[in-house]
């Protein structure tokens, strides 16, 4: 039944879909190269393709993890990634599953897609019966979703547990060119959709109450709001690998916070952050021969710590200048 | 050019009152979050243009009432409506500007008093973005509420009056015609209090109508025209001046409650 559902999804609909991605990709090729020509590092020699993916890939998970991650955090939900990460590597497994069993060849990303969506769901369905996103049930969820990974994988006539580290901890040179365009295609939808409903996640992340008041439908932009956090885990994976995924949502968001007034001056400083945090870790792990997922996390930790150093400079400094409190001015908006 | 917005809304509010549907209206209803119920036999309406003050010791079901006719809850029986519709399916929210009592926000979250204020004007923009004009009415409302020079502040780094002006700034930003308060002063320095409900009977005479939940009766009887009186079902509901007269206070709160001392 899974299989008649998953035939049509890897043919037809999704090669239309993907192709002008690999028109993206083969330009960012090109970019790459002529780069290369400019600046001569070995990082991004013609030679490695693979780099040239795994540099694009990371960009994006620059962007989309601390755009969702800003969100997240600011409800207090850091966490949610972590359970979602684990439910996509069940939803890896059964990819693997389902190839081993079946010899169907659909990419486990595009599985793990599907299983992160429903368990996102589940979580949102299970916090609007209890009325609190809880713990408990985040835990739940979390361990759930490992146990029936590890599970199915064992079950898989032993053959393809050989395959699981790139899932779990990330690979950078087995990014293929299709695993790119879903990126590219996961990408499009998470900054459209933000890009569209940024006023109202706002509202809702920063008071419910009053943007329910306002006529939003809570119920809903927490859903969108799981789901596009599926999304973002899944295509994040592929570099950061399960373990660490949830890492790139929480930790350059914590550190714009620190430096930062205002919101959108957070989105974008958690922004360049992580793409700093990014390209760092993708250069340091290629020159030292170390897992990239590591190396970034590494990276961005430790530009935390010196946004909170920054950040306690900056309340010093501004401490000093209190501005004079007007009176609220009744007449103005009576007889004006 | 400044004197367009109240304007505007003055004449709204009286286009409003002109017509006879009700701000608010619930009929008989009951509500309790377990089997037993926090409101009940509740049968109340609200006209466009008036000041009313909901009051009632702690627990009495103020909160729950007010969450009730804003449709944030549902009646478990009876009926609640919001400008003529069902209150859980109202949506148009840019009629409705909402004060809570605390502000629900994340303490850490970084966002500016401005930022704030703008929420006010979201459901007047749908998917769009602010236009200039929002953005003066942004502008206008920092200045009524005496917030300008700390529109670029963090709210996390404010006082609690500060802090609670901003989130006044933005109902007022959100020029509606309804302005829902639960004890919005709680927090605020004395002075202000007093500047703050001045402000308010200003927008009331301009045509909005205002609806306060309360726990400080001094400032009840004062200020607004009607009063309820609520301990889990309504035991006084008319003008101020028979409120006081009344002996509605002493059966709602028992017999320690003066009119003087705050609570």
């Amino acid at each position: 039944m899974t299989a008649a559902l998953l035939v049509p999804l890897q043919a037809g609909l999704l090669d239309t879909l993907l192709a002008p991605m690999y028109g993206i990709l083969e330009f960012w090729y090109w970019l790459l190269t002529q780069l290369y020509y400019l600046t001569g590092l070995e990082l991004i020699s013609p030679q490695y393709k693979f780099m040239h993916r795994a540099i694009l890939v990371g960009l994006c998970i620059g962007v989309m993890a601390p755009l969702i991650g800003t969100f997240l955090v600011h409800r207090q939900l850091a966490l949610i990634g972590d359970a979602l990460a684990h439910t996509a590597f069940a939803g890896v497994a059964v990819g693997l599953f389902l190839n081993g069993v079946l010899s169907l060849g659909v990419s486990p990303y595009l599985t793990a897609v599907v299983v992160a969506v429903i368990a996102a769901l589940l979580i949102e369905l299970i916090s609007e019966a209890t009325d609190a996103y809880n713990d408990v049930s985040m835990a739940i969820v979390l361990s759930t979703g490992f146990a029936l990974g590890t599970v199915l994988i064992s079950l898989n006539a032993g053959g393809l547990a050989v395959g699981i580290n790139q899932y779990l901890f990330g690979n950078l040179s087995t990014v293929s060119a299709e695993n790119a365009a879903i990126l590219l295609v996961l990408f499009a939808i998470i900054v459209g959709t933000i890009a569209l409903t940024r006023n109202q996640l706002l509202y809702v992340t920063f008071d419910e109450t009053a943007a329910a008041v306002s006529g939003l439908s809570v119920t809903w932009y927490n859903r969108v709001m799981v789901m596009l956090t599926a999304l973002v885990v899944v295509g994040a994976m592929q570099i950061m690998g399960v373990i660490l995924v949830a890492a790139m949502l929480v930790v350059p968001v914590a550190g714009a916070a620190q430096v930062s007034r205002s919101f959108s001056e957070s989105l974008l400083v958690s922004v360049v952050l992580a793409e700093l945090a990014v390209l760092l870790g993708i250069g340091l792990s290629y020159y030292g021969e170390a897992t990239a997922g590591g190396v970034i996390v590494l990276v961005a930790v430790g530009i935390y710590v010196v946004s909170v150093a920054i950040g306690k400079v900056q309340a010093r400094v501004r401490e000093d200048t209190a501005p004079e409190l007007g009176s609220i001015d009744a007449g103005d908006a009576g007889d004006a | 050019m400044s004197t367009m917005t109240a304007s505007d809304r003055g004449s709204e509010g009286r286009t409003a009152s002109q017509s006879d549907e009700a701000v608010v209206e619930l009929s008989n209803v009951e509500f309790g979050y377990t089997a037993s119920p926090v409101v009940e036999d509740i049968s109340l309406r609200i006209d466009p243009g008036e000041y009313v003050a909901v009051v009632g010791p702690n627990g009495s079901g103020k909160s729950t009432l007010m969450k009730l006719m804003l449709g944030l809850l549902r009646p478990d029986e009876g009926t609640a409506t919001l400008f003529g519709e069902p209150s859980h399916v109202f949506d148009d929210g840019a009629r409705i500007g909402y004060v809570a009592q605390h502000a629900s926000a994340s303490k850490e979250m970084p966002i500016t008093v401005r930022e704030v204020v703008r929420m006010g004007r979201f459901p007047h923009v749908g998917f769009g973005r602010l236009s200039a004009e929002d953005d003066r009415i942004v502008d206008d409302a920092l200045e009524t509420v005496g917030m300008t020079a700390f529109a670029n502040r963090r709210v996390t780094k404010l006082s609690g009056g500060q802090r609670q002006r901003a989130f006044i700034a933005r109902a007022l930003a959100s020029e509606a015609d309804l302005l829902v308060l639960d004890e919005p002063t709680v927090g605020v320095d004395a002075e202000s209090v007093d500047a703050f409900y001045d402000l308010l009977e200003s927008l009331n005479e301009s045509g909005i109508t205002i609806l306060l939940i309360e726990h400080d009766l001094s400032a009840v009887t004062e200020h607004a025209d009607r009063v309820v009186c609520l301990n889990r079902e309504i035991y006084f509901d008319g003008p101020t001046e028979e409120f006081v007269e009344s002996d509605a206070l002493a059966r709602a709160f028992g017999t320690a409650a003066t009119f003087l001392g705050g609570n």
